[in-house]
């Protein structure tokens, strides 16, 4: 798995007096961060984040510059005797006028200057760019994300879970839906984020120019689980995609050894055929994500733990503690028939 | 007519001759103690309508939400110090996570804003007692009622656990099973009871019972906050009065408001939630500006710099506060061109907020400050507010707030506002106005440690949180993987909650060592120039000896030297006040309060019966509205004295 670099400088003595200005210090790269943009919306977004991060900077020194020379000029000042002195003095009285007049006419102007750069990033980012985007369907679950590469032809849809793959330099439109609860579909390096609402289809596109897996998670609390409902996406070269997604169009690989063999009846007479489809294959439960390719796929239960036999073991037995909550009930197996389920799952490319 | 009082520390004016003497005085002091007298003990307690006593309740009770909210956002900072902590689970952790935004929300902020108004108000604009006192009972004891049961709730892990806004449909009857929303949603209805009884209370107050001559643009600018907030509660409340009834119903009595499945739509909540939720900010931020205004002109001995700047950027933001809430909801499907108009409301209130700022530094560069702990708080106010307002700006902006949204960075933003706008400018009223209310002053060497630990813990805890969600941290999380790289700022975040909480013991411990040891306070140990330090610290429950007639807008720094009009002629044997104009504060008519009675607390153990079984059966309803009916025939039974309404004689002055 992909290693975050976060550089994070802590101005520990700018930190208190110029917190902002500690905010423009700290540089940060990494596979969920919006200050690492690997496409175009995330790159606007990222541009303005440090126009707006260094307006604001100025008119914090500049304000709290006032401010201080205020508390100094009046510190200095012999301390009022006359009864009579609780207002000030006409000359006090015009300065004050004037310097609030600019003021508050300086921030009007640093707002509009705001709105135009606010306004033309929104629409900068509105709108899918390039011609043919890519289309895909994303429904939120609780709490996992089923991810549908839609086809006119229907043995050509492709069906999975928690990982999208996208090809490099495309533009993604994702319609999406949710079937439960409100989440929101977040991958910061590529792009804002988009709720997934019941009773709604929303859109949202993107695009990465950069090869690579990005990591996402689900922006809007939806209840127990929201920590762990994570997916990632794989930005790869055209090439790779198509392959990919070939791969994934078929049915799942027969099993041919006896070993895959008796997995495979382990899952069809068990219960997760029950919740679990395997394409080409009698399970066709639809409660929880798609098995067909699984072994492909980077990760286990949303994001929660890298694919290995271990962990799917350990997730298949008791899922329970790994992800409190999780719709994934324990399952009770013999060793033989737990090695049998784990290698026929692992056969599941 | 005048009658002439001494103001501490002007030694060097010579005493005038009192027109009043000293034995009329006497004469009237012992009458009005007499009458205003309350019974005494456990009973006297639950049968008080005085609004000092109410408002001390209120403030207490607040104080302790604030440290339980505290308690659990100390929890959820030590669960978060460090990846995969297993310190608190999923189940714990969201009932912590909301029902601290709950209890800050609902049972601190608002509550503790109306407390301090309905302390000071009556005092600040001459009044002997708030206009509805027996309403004021009761809305105590309706949000005491709604805290206990959202607490008692929780202690036996019931405590709601959808986040403090409760979206449907996860908040609804198929996602969230048990009733636990259904203790959130009947929280609500009793905190916003008891937040409209204030706020019907605040502005009656300050239309009709202010002291003659206090028209409108004499009223100081922190009883213009507390008006403003009051009107903003009225105009904001009914959303949520509407929305937690319609969210109550769906899942009691299987109505479908928010079920898309039967024609409902999950977003109608959003809307209605935020509608009152942003102005729910603002409602907590006007009174603090209020609490600056008094502070800024206590503490630089200068009459407030633009008073009706202050006031119409006041009226300006609790306007604009109203056309903002849908900043709230960037990410959902909603047209472009409409956001854009909401960013330009949410960041057109840094205009106001400015005029604010600037007003308060001419008014220092004027003057001579001291720097007391009181106006040490305020200076952190003017430190951290910024930050939280200029942040809020950046994420005023549609395509940035949709990378922030929902991420640690909007939980910095506003922690910056609200605690630097209004746990700051609270804590320096609070210096500011202990010795009023208890005769003591506060340790100055304490409260500077109060405010230099809260001050560096606040920075600490929070400015982190900004970076955590650049680098794309989303709240509400009860765990995170240590290869996203949260670890070490989301440990400094925890580290500075140690001094947070450091912060606050000192503050305790400085109460209570005051309210043994603390120097006694005298009338007015800060030459403040407004009318509740024309009378004893603290007052007596008639508040001021005579009604004061008032001069200008200062009325203590205004009167000639050591003298302040007074109004005479008003019944000592009776709860007597006196109506005055709503523009020009003339007076009207003579007003007899209610008296102390046991009646609040009938209705509310009643009304608030009624909505607490209604959680269990819809006959909760029907049993408890006959009950609060039986109790409310007793409330109307006339029994003041026919002539409590009399028109004054124009000229009497």
């Amino acid at each position: 798995m992909m290693a975050t670099r976060c550089r994070v400088q802590l101005g520990t003595a700018a930190r208190f007096t110029l917190p902002v200005f500690a905010l423009t210090m700290s540089a940060c790269s990494g596979f969920q961060s919006a200050l690492d943009p690997k496409g175009p919306r995330a790159a606007e977004v990222a541009r303005l984040h440090w126009t707006l991060t260094a307006i604001a900077t100025a008119v914090y020194i500049i304000v709290i510059g006032a401010l201080v020379y205020a508390l100094w000029r009046a510190s200095t000042r012999e301390p009022f005797i006359d009864e009579h002195q609780y207002h000030e003095n006409p000359d006090q009285a015009g300065v004050m006028k004037r310097g609030v007049i600019i003021g508050v006419t300086a921030t009007a102007i640093i707002l509009g200057v705001f709105l135009v750069l606010s306004v033309s990033t929104g629409s900068a980012v509105a709108t899918v760019r390039g011609d043919k985007p890519l289309r895909i369907d994303v429904v939120g679950h609780q709490w996992w994300w089923e991810v549908n590469y839609d086809d006119p032809i229907p043995q050509n849809q492709v069906k999975t879970a928690n990982e999208i793959h996208v090809p490099v330099g495309r533009s993604v439109l994702l319609k999406m839906r949710s079937s439960d609860v409100i989440h929101s579909f977040w991958a910061p390096n590529l792009s804002g984020k988009k709720d997934l609402i019941p009773g709604h289809e929303t859109v949202t596109w993107f695009r990465a120019d950069t090869a690579g897996v990005y990591r996402g998670q689900c922006a809007e609390f939806c209840g127990y689980q929201h920590a762990k409902m994570a997916f990632y996406i794989v930005a790869e070269p055209r090439v790779d995609f198509e392959h990919w997604l070939d791969q994934q169009r078929g049915p799942a690989p027969k099993a041919t050894d006896s070993l895959t063999q008796t997995g495979e009846r382990v899952f069809l007479s068990g219960a997760c055929a029950m919740c679990h489809t395997i394409g080409g294959t009698g399970a066709g439960g639809n409660i929880g994500p798609d098995l067909t390719h699984l072994a492909s796929r980077r990760t286990i239960a949303a994001g929660t733990l890298p694919m290995t036999t271990g962990n799917l073991a350990g997730w298949i037995l008791d899922p329970q503690s790994i992800k409190p909550g999780t719709k994934m009930p324990p399952t009770q197996l013999d060793p033989q028939s737990l090695q049998a389920l784990l290698a026929y799952l692992g056969s599941l490319k | 007519m005048a009658y002439s009082q001494s103001l501490p520390m002007r030694d060097d004016v010579p005493e005038p001759p009192p027109f009043i003497t000293a034995e009329v005085e006497n004469d009237v002091r012992a009458k009005l103690s007499a009458t205003w007298k309350e019974k005494s003990g456990f009973y006297g307690w639950l049968t008080s309508t005085n609004h000092k006593s109410i408002a001390k309740r209120y403030l207490v009770t607040a104080i302790i939400f604030f440290i339980l909210g505290g308690l659990e956002a100390g929890m959820m900072r030590a669960q978060l110090s460090r990846p995969e902590n297993r310190f608190i689970g999923p189940d714990l952790y969201n009932q912590i996570f909301t029902m601290h935004g709950s209890t800050m929300m609902f049972l601190f902020a608002v509550p503790v804003m109306e407390a301090v108004g309905l302390y000071l108000v009556p005092l600040m604009i001459g009044a002997r007692n708030v206009a509805f006192p027996r309403l004021n009972a009761l809305g105590y004891w309706m949000y005491l009622f709604g805290g206990l049961l959202l607490y008692g709730a929780f202690f036996f892990n019931t405590g709601p656990d959808a986040g403090w806004f409760s979206y449907v449909p996860l908040s609804g009857p198929a996602y969230s099973p048990g009733k636990r929303i259904d203790i959130w949603a009947q929280m609500i209805t009793f905190t916003e009871i008891a937040a409209l009884i204030g706020a019907v209370e605040i502005v009656t107050t300050i239309f009709k019972l202010r002291a003659p001559g206090m028209s409108l643009n004499r009223i100081p600018l922190f009883v213009w906050g507390q008006l403003i907030t009051a009107f903003m509660i009225i105009f904001a409340l009914p959303a949520i009065v509407v929305s937690s009834t319609m969210l109550a119903t769906d899942r009691l009595i299987d109505t479908h408001f928010f079920n898309p499945a039967e024609g409902g739509d999950a977003l109608l909540w959003q809307h209605l939630f935020w509608f009152f939720g942003h102005p729910e900010v603002y409602i907590i931020f006007i009174p603090a500006l209020g609490m600056v205004s008094s502070v800024v002109e206590t503490f630089t001995q200068r009459r407030i710099f633009g008073y009706p700047a202050m006031l119409l950027s006041m009226v300006s933001t609790a306007f604009l506060g109203f056309g903002l809430w849908v900043h709230h909801m960037f990410a959902t499907p909603l047209p472009q061109l409409g956001q854009s108009f909401f960013t330009a409301a949410s960041s057109a209130i840094s205009i106001p907020s400015g005029v604010q700022i600037f007003c308060c530094i001419a008014t220092i560069w004027s003057g001579r400050p001291r720097f007391t702990a009181s106006f040490m708080f305020v200076l952190g106010f003017f430190f951290l507010f910024i930050i939280g307002g200029l942040t809020g700006v950046m994420i005023a902006s549609v395509p940035y707030d949709l990378q922030v949204h929902d991420t640690f960075f909007i939980v910095a933003h506003f922690h910056y506002v609200l605690l630097g706008g209004a746990v700051f400018p609270l804590w320096a009223g609070f210096y500011l106005w202990f010795p009023k209310l208890t005769g003591r002053m506060l340790s100055e060497r304490l409260g500077k440690w109060n405010f230099w630990l809260f001050f560096i813990g606040m920075n600490v805890t929070f400015f982190p949180m900004h970076i955590l969600g650049l680098m794309g941290m989303p709240r509400r999380v009860y765990t995170y993987l240590p290869e996203m790289g949260w670890g070490p700022l989301n440990l400094l975040s925890s580290v500075g909650a140690v001094f947070i909480v450091a912060s606050v013991l000192v503050f305790l411990s400085n109460v209570f060592r005051s309210l043994r040891f603390g120097a006694p306070a005298g009338e007015n140990p800060w030459n403040a120039p407004t009318l509740e330090w024309a009378t004893t610290s603290p007052p007596p429950a008639y508040n001021h000896l005579f009604i004061p007639v008032v001069e200008g807008r200062d009325p203590l720094w205004d009167a000639a030297p050591g003298e302040l009009s007074v109004v005479s002629g008003l019944r000592t044997d009776r709860h007597e006040g006196l109506v005055t104009s709503i523009m020009d504060a003339i007076p009207e008519r003579r007003y007899e309060f209610k008296k102390e009675t046991i009646l609040p607390l009938l209705l509310a153990i009643f009304g608030g019966g009624c909505i607490a079984i209604a959680i269990f059966t819809p006959w909760g309803v029907t049993v408890g509205a006959i009950m609060a009916l039986i109790v409310l025939v007793g409330w109307f039974w006339p029994t003041i004295s026919p002539d409590h309404d009399t028109p004054v004689a124009r000229a009497r002055r």
